[in-house]
């Protein structure tokens, strides 16, 4: 088991340095550099801040000193933000994140969960099929289209939330709605369509023999065996989610994360564009091992796979 | 050709019947037929041109003379809707065909060679899975300069993958059945056997993967418009159109619910019909 896991984490090292490979020389090949603004600088200025940032030297030398730096963790200053390091800024956006996404990626779990199980234990009466329409719904409420929504309905006819900001903990609630309802109505679909696959198999038919109730035979025979199609579905999900979405940011106006990812990208942000691609592929890595661990918990036959 | 057609249509003919049979489904797809052919026929139907102006009626609520109300602008949402969706169906089907041209070939190839070049090619798949795709998006649109055919392109690029998977997941299978042993022992040729033999057998789940790929295209579309890296202002998209809605939703909420409206009715008919069409499968 450790063996493996050691295994996969080596694995993953090319595999980032390809990702990171890749990512600095074509975010060098974009046109426009980071200091391209609206008013144009003198060249002078030009020359000296590319100077100032090494941009100056070949591309080669660039990236080796890239590298030196990501060696020992640094990732350099922002070319955006004056002042502030790349380190500095993911820290301290990313906790925003990281709270955002832990409450959704539970709220997703809890609602996609039951409503997946209760469509599949109600799969023959119209509750069942109305829950499974419900959940086919929240795949197609993107979510530009549900926070406004939210918004309209919630914070500005009932007063019930702020529309926007992040200072007090309720301010949490409709960003963190809107960004589950998503991963909530994929899990509802894994669940219910791993739980109905199951419901015609042997041991199930066994298990009603010897005269175990319905929902115990949901509980605790099916559950298990239905539930890996979601904990496979959860490394890529959490990386998203915790990681945070421009979409919920910016309509919110929330401090996060997931903005970087895309004004970087706009702005020509060179190191703050290694950063977010860093970041992003190693919780993709992370999280991908921690859903096998899981899976392995919960099937003992993947376990001895890995063990072997 | 006489294989190709026979595997291809049967699996064609039993995805339609599997769309007749379920009411709700058979709804969805009467709606999309629908919506699509009114769409593109907006030049002609819609009441306005989308860009007409009329600043004296801006953010006006419906009406009989708007439908579905004006936008800050004054211009008819309605004919916005028409025009946008003809553009939101255009980039759902043909960045569909882009990436599903990239990923049945990537994944006959990788399935069909095997060994270590199918390892290879899987792992450069996983690779790009774990890139965020919305900056390579932007890198693409940066780098290029923004051109509706490049949103397809864009778009293609990047959904492509799943479609890789499966191909060459079913290529494996396909491969040691005994029709392509048989085939192989006829002598063909390896393109012959792809061609003829397994891509016409892989039709079902093609099918299948093309089809819930155009709902997360349009989708992909959506959230670039968002961004505003979409189509060229003043030419409307629905997910341009959501954007500007929820601008302007405290004054004029008409703006954002049509447009979201007729967006998310067209997910939900296509992730209905996909499922239908993967159910059909089975």
């Amino acid at each position: 088991m450790i063996r493996y896991f050691i295994r996969r984490l080596l694995e993953a090292v090319p595999v980032f340095i390809a990702i990171v490979t890749a990512v600095f020389f074509m975010v060098r090949f974009v046109p426009g550099g980071p200091f391209d603004r609206e008013r144009p600088v003198s060249p002078e200025t030009l020359e000296a801040l590319n100077k100032y940032y090494g941009l100056d030297k070949s591309l080669c030398e660039q990236y080796f000193s890239f590298l030196k730096n990501l060696s020992r963790g640094e990732l350099g200053p922002s070319y955006k933000y004056g002042g502030w390091s790349v380190n500095e800024i993911l820290a301290e956006k990313a906790a925003v994140s990281l709270q955002l996404g832990i409450c959704a990626l539970l709220i997703a779990l809890a609602l996609g969960l039951s409503a997946g199980f209760a469509s599949a234990v109600l799969s023959k009466s119209k509750i069942g099929g109305a829950l499974s329409g419900f959940s086919l719904l929240g795949i197609c409420l993107p979510s530009f289209v549900l926070g406004p929504l939210l918004i309209l309905v919630f914070a500005l006819k009932l007063n019930a939330f702020n529309a926007m900001g992040w200072n007090a903990p309720s301010d949490a609630v409709l960003p963190s709605l809107t960004l589950a309802m998503f991963y909530a109505a994929w899990i509802a679909r894994l669940a219910r369509n791993g739980a109905i696959a199951e419901t015609s198999r042997g041991y199930v038919r066994t298990a009603y023999a010897k005269g175990a109730s319905r929902g115990r035979v949901y509980l605790v025979h099916i559950a298990r065996n239905a539930i890996q199609p979601v904990v496979s579905y959860l490394g890529p999900a959490a990386a998203a989610l915790l990681t945070g979405s421009f979409v919920v940011e910016t309509i919110f106006q929330i401090p996060g994360l997931g903005r970087f990812f895309i004004s970087s990208a706009l702005d020509s942000d060179y190191t703050m564009i290694m950063g977010c691609v860093m970041i992003y592929s190693a919780f993709i890595i992370i999280f991908n091992l921690v859903s096998d661990l899981l899976l392995a918990a919960v099937n003992p036959r993947i376990a001895s796979e890995m063990s072997k | 050709m006489k294989t190709w057609c026979k595997s291809a249509e049967t699996a064609f003919s039993s995805a339609l019947r599997n769309i007749s049979r379920d009411k709700t489904t058979f709804a969805c797809a009467a709606f999309l037929v629908l919506s699509v052919a009114i769409c593109f026929c907006a030049p002609v139907l819609a009441p306005y041109p989308y860009d007409e102006q009329n600043l004296a009626m801006g953010c006006a609520a419906p009406s009989a003379e708007h439908l579905f109300g004006t936008d800050m602008l004054g211009r008819d949402i309605l004919s916005r809707i028409l025009y946008g969706g003809r553009i939101s169906f255009a980039v759902g089907l043909l960045a569909t065909g882009v990436a599903m041209l990239i990923g049945v070939s990537y994944g006959l190839v990788s399935g069909m060679a095997g060994g270590r070049i199918d390892a290879l090619m899987m792992r450069f798949v996983d690779t790009v899975y774990s890139l965020p795709f919305t900056i390579f998006v932007i890198l693409l649109m940066l780098a290029f300069g923004r051109s509706i055919w490049l949103i397809f392109v864009a778009i293609g690029a990047v959904e492509w993958l799943t479609m890789a998977r499966i191909v060459r997941g079913a290529t494996l299978d396909l491969k040691s059945r005994q029709f392509v042993e048989a085939a192989v022992a006829l002598g063909q040729s390896k393109t012959n056997i792809m061609l003829r033999h397994i891509l016409p057998n892989a039709a079902g789940p093609i099918l299948v993967c093309a089809a819930l790929t155009v709902p997360s295209v349009m989708l992909l579309e959506a959230f670039l418009s968002f961004l505003g890296l979409g189509v060229q202002a003043p030419l409307p998209s629905w997910g341009s159109l959501v954007k500007d809605g929820a601008e302007y939703m405290e004054d004029a909420p008409w703006m954002l619910v049509f447009p979201a409206f007729f967006f998310s009715l067209t997910l939900y008919a296509l992730n209905r019909i996909g499922e239908a069409l993967s159910g059909s499968l089975k």
